[in-house]
């Protein structure tokens, strides 16, 4: 067992950890800062994201706007003071990009171009080709190489976070590679390990993407918020759940039912197919009930048309979306339509944090998807995410420096460092013939896809939470074949999976008590939104039996909630 | 459902041997190899290591060697393949465990040829501007994700583990090539490097494994170009004055 010691360790290497890391080793060169990550940084997932990040850069456009656009979008959910400050933010954080290479698409005049995206009133989303994430890791990535005080550990998992009387004194992970268990002693630590939508089987997200972020803030008991609220993107490719980007719409596509019909005008009769994201999603649902979806191998679904934006418009902008319609639906978006259907995609909820990205542990920061400040309320929109990392990213990185400048390391409580060591090595890999950890986790997504989808009720969601709880009942018999110590990837799986039991436990709870529509939370047995009741954050704690739940008020300052249409 | 024969090339750790093994995978023909691979982990041999990640060929984890073409493994459709279909860790990489290999020489590498703006004019307040024009012309170039199929292909990595290599530098062309660089004579003299672009002998199988159109062997002959001219020029111009 090897003690490493930095100043900030950071979890995770995408978006939001590496932009975290970059402000926060040239906050001070002084500074060590370690990032931490299961994979190696261009395998994070942001690098699947497509369609643009949002910021206000054009003289029609202008904070208010996007501020409202996103408080709207939220369903009312979002922290105003939080909202307020993200769109002033955005804009220096696309420049500051550019500066640092990012191919962002250009305009006539050779400024940044912007194209439409869902629930933004005009075109904001700032793009590089439909590959962006691609385009906002690699630079980050590649220009993070410059900073002599960033250390990478890649291919680490993190397991645990030690705290003791509420302040952060260090973490425990294991080197995937030879499978050694390891203390890293810091003063502060930055949460960006993304979304957990593999607690889904149909979902556009990253096999990485299992929430191991939540779990272990959970688990150290810093409440998780608004786990309730899970993003359905309406545009999966059956069967695969492979990520079509909203930029297909917001280029001028249509959806269509099998009558041909763009069924969008009765849901959203002003945006049509660019409304929010949980309305176009539901709506697609709903189409698929009446029996109004195309007939397909993996179920009813959804054409999505581009036929009409001709070649060049989708050679130029949308490359990834040919790609992928070829690839993986096997059609010709040009010729055929692209079978499509709503598929999980984001977390709106995530680690418990302040505007600061401060979490209630002195010490412990979070940001991203991880996150939960809250901007996104009830429904994220589209192209907010990326903007989010890199503006709460950067803050993250700088409040953990200052924590970090303004703080000793505190002494490691040896006790919880065994617990952990033996829970691992003894509790789960020492384990003899049980069940494969694939048979709970195909259980935990089946459950999670029919009782904690897009349309929710009591009885569904009653019958998920037991299932949860039998479920991790069921993971005390779960055993790793694998016993060998280098890349032992059986043995990474069990520990995700061990993770993602605590995740969905925190979505299912949140989801049953949340008793009202709201954005991506629909309830049919309450199809109407209660701002008497719940506008407030769902907090949830990890307890020994089943979770606590607390509700915090959100932060209006300018904007009273009103009915939301598109 | 037919079952495809597959023989996985496996290396165990612990006695440092190479094995082939065989399995029979259920296939349609929307699977991927990645999607036979995750099978066989699943229900057939539990400690079968390999890397995958985001299922859309653009986060580079899957990189293999399947009927001995380098590929991405999860854009790999089984019904496309020969059967048996044989599938190997990446050429040219240590071996960590069966399909896992050690790519921590590309990382040197990419280090090598600074792959970040340089800049030492002041940055402008706003945004530079850049005309499509400018920019395009290199985009093919930039969307490298170090899949490294490319080392995997490349006869020259192959017994010269010196080599920068493709993906490393196509990077430094593509910087190279961006408007707001001002490090065009580092550069140069990163390419000059007698373990850069003068080792490449122009065999083009990198340009043909690459999944996403980089084009690495035209890349690296640009750069042998503009190398050489800025040489002449050296040689020339002060002839001139």
């Amino acid at each position: 067992m090897d003690r490493f010691e930095y100043d900030i360790l950071i979890i995770g290497a995408g978006a939001a950890g590496l932009r975290a890391a970059i402000e926060a080793a040239s906050y001070n060169p002084k500074l060590r800062v370690a990032v931490i990550s299961k994979v190696y940084p261009m395998r994070s997932h942001t690098v699947s994201a497509e369609g643009g990040t949002a910021a206000v850069l054009k003289e029609y456009d202008n904070f208010d706007l996007h501020a409202w656009d996103t408080v709207k979008g939220s369903d009312f959910l979002a922290d105003q003071n939080a909202v307020e400050l993200f769109v002033k933010l955005c804009p220096k954080e696309i420049i500051q990009l550019e500066h640092w290479g990012c191919l962002w698409n250009r305009d006539k005049k050779g400024k940044i171009d912007v194209r439409a995206f869902g629930g933004m009133s005009v075109k904001r989303t700032v793009y590089a080709a439909d590959k962006t994430g691609f385009y906002i890791l690699h630079t980050l990535f590649q220009r993070s190489l410059l900073y002599e005080n960033i250390e990478r550990f890649d291919e680490w998992f993190v397991t645990s976070l030690i705290i003791e009387n509420n302040r952060f004194c260090g973490l425990t992970a294991i080197n995937i590679k030879d499978g050694s268990f390891h203390i890293f002693k810091g003063k502060s630590v930055i949460i960006a390990t993304g979304g957990a939508g593999q607690i889904y089987a149909f979902t556009t997200n990253a096999t990485i993407n299992t929430g191991d972020g939540y779990a272990i803030a959970y688990r150290a008991g810093i409440p998780l918020k608004d786990m309730e609220f899970v993003q359905f993107h309406p545009t999966g490719i059956p069967g695969k759940g492979l990520l079509i980007t909203e930029a297909a719409r917001g280029e001028g596509g249509y959806l269509l039912n099998n009558e041909y019909e763009r069924f969008m005008k009765r849901y959203a009769p002003e945006k049509m197919e660019l409304a929010a994201r949980d309305v176009v999603s539901r709506a697609m649902y709903f189409e698929i009930l009446k029996g109004k979806g195309f007939k397909g191998p993996y179920g009813d679904y959804i054409g999505l048309d581009i036929r009409h934006l001709g070649s060049k418009v989708i050679e130029e902008k949308l490359p990834t979306v040919k790609e992928m319609a070829e690839k993986f639906a096997g059609v010709d978006p040009l010729k055929e339509l692209i079978p499509v259907r709503p598929v999980v995609h984001y977390f709106m909820g995530g680690v418990h944090v302040n505007i600061n990205t401060e979490s209630p542990v002195a010490g412990v920061f979070s940001a991203g998807e991880a996150a939960c400040i809250s901007i996104n309320g009830a429904n994220r929109l589209g192209s907010n995410s990326l903007s989010e990392c890199l503006v709460f990213g950067a803050i993250a990185g700088r409040n953990a420096a200052i924590f970090a400048s303004e703080h000793d390391f505190c002494n490691l409580p040896q006790e919880s460092i065994i617990k952990e060591e033996k829970r691992i090595f003894e509790g789960i890999l020492k384990r003899e013939r049980g069940i494969p950890q694939a048979e709970i986790k195909y259980e935990l997504k089946r459950v999670m896809d029919e009782k904690v989808g897009i349309i929710r009720n009591e009885e569904g969601l009653l019958e998920a939470c037991s299932k949860i709880i039998k479920l991790k009942e069921k993971f005390k018999n779960v055993s790793v074949e694998d016993k060998s110590n280098i890349y032992n990837t059986d043995f990474i799986n069990v520990l995700e999976l061990d993770f993602m039991l605590d995740v969905a436990e925190a979505v299912a709870f949140s989801a049953l008590y949340r008793r009202e529509t709201r954005g991506a939370h629909y309830r049919n047995d309450y199809p109407n939104r209660n701002d008497e009741k719940y506008l407030a954050h769902t907090l949830i704690y990890k307890t020994n039996g089943e979770p606590r739940i607390e509700y915090l008020p959100v932060v209006i300052t300018r904007w009273k909630p009103v009915e939301r249409k598109y | 459902m037919p079952e495809a024969k597959i023989v996985v090339k496996r290396f165990d750790p612990k006695t440092g041997k190479f094995y082939n093994k065989e399995y029979m995978v259920p296939y349609s023909k929307d699977t991927m190899v990645l999607d036979a691979l995750i099978y066989i982990k699943e229900n057939i041999d539990r400690d079968l290591s390999f890397r995958y990640s985001c299922r859309m060929a653009v986060c580079g984890s899957c990189g293999m060697v399947i009927n001995k073409r380098p590929a991405l493994a999860c854009e790999t459709p089984i019904a496309k393949l020969t059967q048996p279909v044989y599938i190997e860790p990446l050429y040219n990489f240590p071996i960590i465990k069966d399909l896992v290999v050690n790519i921590d020489d590309f990382l040197d590498k990419l280090m090598k040829i600074k792959p970040y703006i340089i800049k030492k004019t002041k940055e402008p307040e706003e945004e530079h501007i850049i005309f499509s024009e400018q920019q395009e012309i290199f985009r093919y170039a930039s969307v490298c994700i170090n899949c490294l199929l490319c080392y995997a292909a490349c006869p020259v990595y192959s017994s010269d583990e010196k080599y920068y290599g493709p993906a490393a530098l196509s990077l430094l062309y593509r910087y190279y090539m961006d408007p707001r660089d001002e490090g065009k004579e580092e550069r140069i003299e990163i390419a000059s490097n007698k373990d850069a672009i003068w080792k490449c002998t122009f065999v083009g199988e990198c340009s043909n494994v690459c999944p996403k159109g980089v084009d690495p062997a035209f890349n690296i002959q640009r750069l042998k170009i503009i190398v050489s001219t800025s040489i002449l020029k050296s040689l020339i111009l002060p002839k001139l004055k």
